[in-house]
């Protein structure tokens, strides 16, 4: 093919640990042997969004996606596809309805209903040069805002945009730095939230990795809004690769005259740092996030005084998402109308989630707001796995709530979802189905908070435990039906007393489970059993002397050695020693071993 | 001063603008149970027990670090906010060793007391409890973990009072803890044994060696005085029960110090019954120090001045004088000597 191709690896933090370095490597010999490095520039990107597919490669002009692709495939994409034009079939998806391969990126059902907004340049651009953020009108935002605007042209924008802060709360992005602004000192700071502590959210640490120079300019149009020159981004250290990729956009920046002193001839100074946080999910509390980055121990403070009025080290101090941060340059350059044309009367603009779980397709996902739980669940998910039936769906991580089957057609969008129980929170969206037990969901989730709480008030530190300890009492079959009660009443007594959002939101998921799924409840106290067949202790697995045909199967294979019979005798299972671990079920081939 | 209205429990009052809740409450005698809270301390608003119900706010606020306004409407009494607070007192109970019977803190203990009013038994979350080493190796402070509330004021005491910072937290959630950095015991570590720690301690965490097992706080009788070892002139209280005195406690009104002491103030008061105390002038006969009356030892000491000066003059005398003493004390020994004796030889020992 005589145009000139691009080659798009990605080199995300998913895709690294499935295999995509070594690719890149091979790729570049192919494309060396077969004498194409005039036409064909390979790029490694930050994530493409279909992590769980990876290795992930596209090819564009032609717009193709491949996934799974393996050091071997090389060779056959390079000779069919970037040579031929011929798709390698094998290595395309297939269509979860159709089950027919799909040729083209942008007819994927995960990807035909995104709108993406923030992941614009994710999995596009090579995040590590800063002429592929320029060349797709990176600092365009940062010149206009500086040539042409005024620092209150710029909160007014914002302020019209509609943008609420994506870090949890959704707080009104203008508005709060417009408090940040109106605070006179001599001295403030703007940072950077990047600690990402709810499990498998990953979308703050895929823009980092995939567009830090958004970040960069986001806050560089932030701090010269609200009169600052020095800023942090608190990055957790679990993510080196972010660390990374943001701290080569850094100096790159320097280097180019986008951070540092007078700035576009403006006379506006603004510096940057990266602070490793040391992964504690509290630290992503923004006053413990401080406290940390003064080096002090990560603990919540009471609040006010508000960070826009004493934050770090004291001075006023403005602290926002990544994500919040990346949709600055996109709303100045574009304009607030053009933002809130995306979203609801007060949800505005799109949002990322990190779609898991049961589901088909898992990744990053970027909707406008107000897309309902079935659309992504479904057509952009690709619906549950192997055909089984949705149960519910956990939004907002340890601070959200599960939602079940007919609360599908909600909106996504703040209020909405708070006032159902859940929360939009960091964007995380966990699907189950039929065989998850919303007992034991309701067990983790608290179990992450009680582990994570910083210890300072007493609901969080010591209530949190013991809803644990109920909890754990109900998936042993142990108990009672007032338990639910005093579940309650002390889930309601942690959110209303304690000091920060960790307390305040970790009851959510026992409340919303005991609100929706209360029958699940029900059942493990009364009848000492788990519907969905999971909390061991309510199990029990039994062989059917009719059909068993005295094979010997689970007796060799039982863990704990406690199936007893012989050539004559069918054999039984000593209920006693049972471990509950299900293999004997799964080996035996006659169907003889049943679980009740 | 601005001044504000508001409404606690029904009852209009007026407090100045600045005041917290928790603050309001107390001007006006309506009572606030606190844990965490200390008037000397900065505010930390952790243990969550001052919860009231303010009308218009979300949550069950903290009086103790929620500021007044204009026209706000309190209520401390009613049964939503006394059954937060039951609440949370039985979980702190629940992880709390209940041996009230030998504990030194009984009858002083804002835990026993709180859990008597609001009938806490501790038996609605029974479960796990903390098991922890008690650190009882030095000569001063008994630290028993498995009774701290983790309110946090000893760590606040130790950095604002003393300026030592030996205390932190550490660990995350039900084994969080209260204690020197990597837990070594207190000894080990570079705390100063002032005690401040001791002073504010609500429960039964920190309490005073030397006082264990010799009285109970209602047979004990507190006597405010001057501590006599430095100039300072703290004031704290003698531990008395018949007639002995068995410790110093802080008295949060000492005018000079309020709790703050040093170790030898709060721990050194048994120096009153040591068999090696001097308690008369002893005067050297014969190389052998006597027994004397403080007339003899006086004319003594004022007859070989006198002998000296008239011999050698005044500037062969000089004085050296004490932190010990009080700064009247030190400034009638250089008058002595600079009106008495004539000479400007005076020296005093914090000076070098
Ligand atoms: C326990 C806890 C953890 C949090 N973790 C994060 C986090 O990982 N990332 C984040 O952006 N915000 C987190 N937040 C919210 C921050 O406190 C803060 O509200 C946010 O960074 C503000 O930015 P925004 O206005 O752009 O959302 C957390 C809050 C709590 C209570
Ligand atoms: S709510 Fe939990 S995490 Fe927050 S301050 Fe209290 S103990 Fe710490
Ligand atoms: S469930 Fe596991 S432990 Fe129990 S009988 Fe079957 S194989 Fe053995
Ligand atoms: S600290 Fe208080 S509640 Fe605890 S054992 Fe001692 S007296 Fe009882
Ligand atoms: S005795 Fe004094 S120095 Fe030692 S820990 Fe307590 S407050 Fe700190
Ligand atoms: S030792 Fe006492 S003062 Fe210190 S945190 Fe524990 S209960 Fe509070
Ligand atoms: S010796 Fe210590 S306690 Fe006594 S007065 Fe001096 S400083 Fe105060
Ligand atoms: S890391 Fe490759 S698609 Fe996410
Ligand atoms: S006294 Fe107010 S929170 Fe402890």
């Amino acid at each position: 093919m005589a145009e000139n191709q691009k080659i798009l690896v990605c080199a995300g933090t998913g895709c690294a640990s499935s295999g995509a370095l070594p690719i890149i490597d091979i790729l570049k010999e192919e494309i060396k042997r077969q004498g194409l490095e005039e036409t064909v520039t390979i790029v490694g990107t930050g994530c493409q969004g279909f992590c769980e597919k990876g290795p992930t490669i596209v090819i564009e002009p032609q717009h193709v996606l491949y996934t799974r692709v393996q050091g071997e495939d090389i060779a056959e994409i390079v000779a069919s596809d970037v040579m031929k034009g011929e798709r390698v079939e094998r290595l395309l998806l297939l269509d979860t309805e159709t089950q027919k391969p799909v040729t083209k990126m942008s007819d994927i059902r995960f990807f035909a209903k995104q709108h993406r907004i923030v992941l614009k340049n994710c999995g596009v651009i090579d995040p590590q040069r800063i002429q592929d953020y320029t060349l797709r009108d990176g600092y365009k935002a940062l010149e206009k805002v500086l040539k042409e605007m005024k620092p209150n042209d710029v909160i007014e924008e914002v302020k019209k945009s509609g943008l609420r802060g994506r870090g949890g709360a959704g707080f009104p992005t203008g508005l709060k730095w417009s408090f940040c602004q109106q605070t006179p000192s001599d001295k403030k700071y703007i940072i950077c939230n990047a600690d990402e502590g709810d499990p498998g959210a990953f979308m703050d640490r895929s823009v980092l990795e995939g567009d830090p120079h958004s970040v960069i300019e986001g806050m560089l149009i932030g701090a010269y809004a609200m009169g600052v020159d020095e800023g942090y981004v608190y990055c957790r250290a679990e993510y080196p690769l972010a660390i990374k990729h943001l701290s080569i956009a850094i100096k790159q920046a320097e280097e180019a005259g986008f951070l540092g002193d007078n700035i576009f001839n403006s006379g506006f100074n603004f510096r940057l740092k990266v602070f490793a946080g040391a992964g504690a999910f509290v630290c992503g509390e923004e006053t413990a996030l401080m406290a940390s980055i003064e080096g002090k121990r990560g603990m919540p403070r009471v609040r006010p005084p508000f960070p826009a009025v004493s934050g770090l080290w004291g001075k006023p101090t403005n602290i926002n998402n990544v994500e919040t941060w990346s949709n600055i340059p996109h709303i100045i350059r574009h304009g607030a109308e053009w933002y809130a044309q995306f979203g609801t009367e007060k949800s505005k603009g799109t949002k990322i989630f990190a779609l898991t779980g049961k589901v088909n397709n898992t990744g990053l996902v970027e909707v406008p707001m107000g897309t309902t739980l079935r659309e992504i669940i479904f057509d952009i998910g690709g619906g549950i796995q192997n055909g089984k039936a949705f149960k519910a769906v956990q939004i907002g991580g340890p601070s959200g709530g599960c939602l079940p089957e007919n609360m599908l057609d909600l909106s996504v969008d703040y209020e909405t979802l708070t006032n159902a129980g859940a929360m939009v929170g960091s964007g995380g969206l966990v699907i189950m189905d039929e065989t998850t037990c919303m007992v034991d969901i309701a067990r983790f989730f608290v179990n992450f908070s009680q582990k994570e709480s910083c210890g300072k008030c007493t609901p969080c530190r010591e209530g949190n435990k013991r809803m644990y300890d109920i909890l754990d009492k109900i998936t042993k079959g142990e108990g009672k039906i007032e338990d639910l009660d005093t579940l309650e009443n002390l889930a309601l007594t942690i959110k209303e007393t304690s000091l920060c959002g960790l307390g305040q939101n970790a009851p959510n998921p026992v409340l919303a489970t005991l609100k929706y799924f209360r029958h699940e409840f029900e059942a493990h106290i009364l009848e000492h059993k788990c519907p969905a067949h999971v909390c061991s202790a309510l199990l029990s697995y039994s062989i059917d002397a009719d059909k068993c045909k005295k094979c010997s199967l689970c007796a060799k294979n039982c863990p704990a050695n406690c199936i007893k019979g012989d050539k004559n005798t069918p054999y039984v299972i000593n209920q006693d020693e049972c471990i509950k671990c299900g293999t004997c079920m799964d080996k035996c081939k006659f169907g003889a071993v049943s679980r009740s | 001063m601005e001044w504000f209205t508001i409404t606690i429990d029904g009852r209009e009052v007026s407090v100045p603008k600045g005041t917290t809740v928790l603050e309001a409450c107390r001007m006006n005698n309506i009572p606030v149970p606190t844990l965490c809270h200390d008037p000397e301390l900065t505010p930390s608003g952790a243990c969550r027990l001052c919860v009231v119900q303010i009308e218009g706010m979300r949550n069950l606020p903290p009086s103790c670090v929620t500021q007044v306004a204009q026209g706000m409407k309190i209520e401390t009494q009613n049964p939503k906010v006394r059954a937060a607070r039951k609440t949370i007192l039985e979980l702190l109970v629940a992880n709390h060793p209940l041996d009230c019977m030998t504990c030194e803190k009984m009858g002083n203990c804002s835990l026993a007391e709180y859990a008597y009013e609001y009938g806490v038994k501790g038996d609605v979350f029974a479960g796990e409890k903390r098991d922890l080493p008690v650190d009882n190796a030095n000569p001063f402070i008994i630290r028993d973990p498995n009774k701290c509330i983790l309110c946090g004021k000893c760590i606040k005491a130790c950095t604002e009072i003393q300026g030592k910072s030996r205390l932190d937290f550490s660990f995350r959630g039900f084994n969080t803890q209260v204690g020197p950095a990597y837990n070594i015991p207190l000894n080990e570590s570079d705390c100063d044994f002032c005690g401040s720690c001791v002073s504010v301690c609500p429960v039964g965490a920190l309490t005073e060696k030397q006082m264990a097992g010799k009285g109970r706080p209602w047979e004990v009788t507190k006597v405010q005085t001057t501590c006599p070892f430095c100039g300072v002139g703290c004031n704290f209280d003698l531990n008395v029960k018949d007639g002995q005195v068995i410790g110093v406690t802080s008295n949060p009104q000492a005018p000079v110090n309020g709790k703050a002491l040093c170790v030898k103030g709060r721990f050194g008061m048994d120096m009153i019954y040591s068999s090696r105390r001097v308690t008369t002038p002893l005067i050297r006969k014969d190389g052998v120090l006597v027994p004397a009356e403080w007339d003899e030892a006086l004319d003594l000491v004022a007859s070989k001045f006198r002998e000296i000066k008239d011999a050698y003059g005044p500037n062969a005398l000089a004085a050296l004088s004490s932190a010990h003493c009080t700064n009247e004390e030190n400034y009638l020994m250089q008058k002595f000597m600079r009106a008495v004796i004539g000479t400007n030889n005076v020296d005093h020992c914090a000076r070098t």
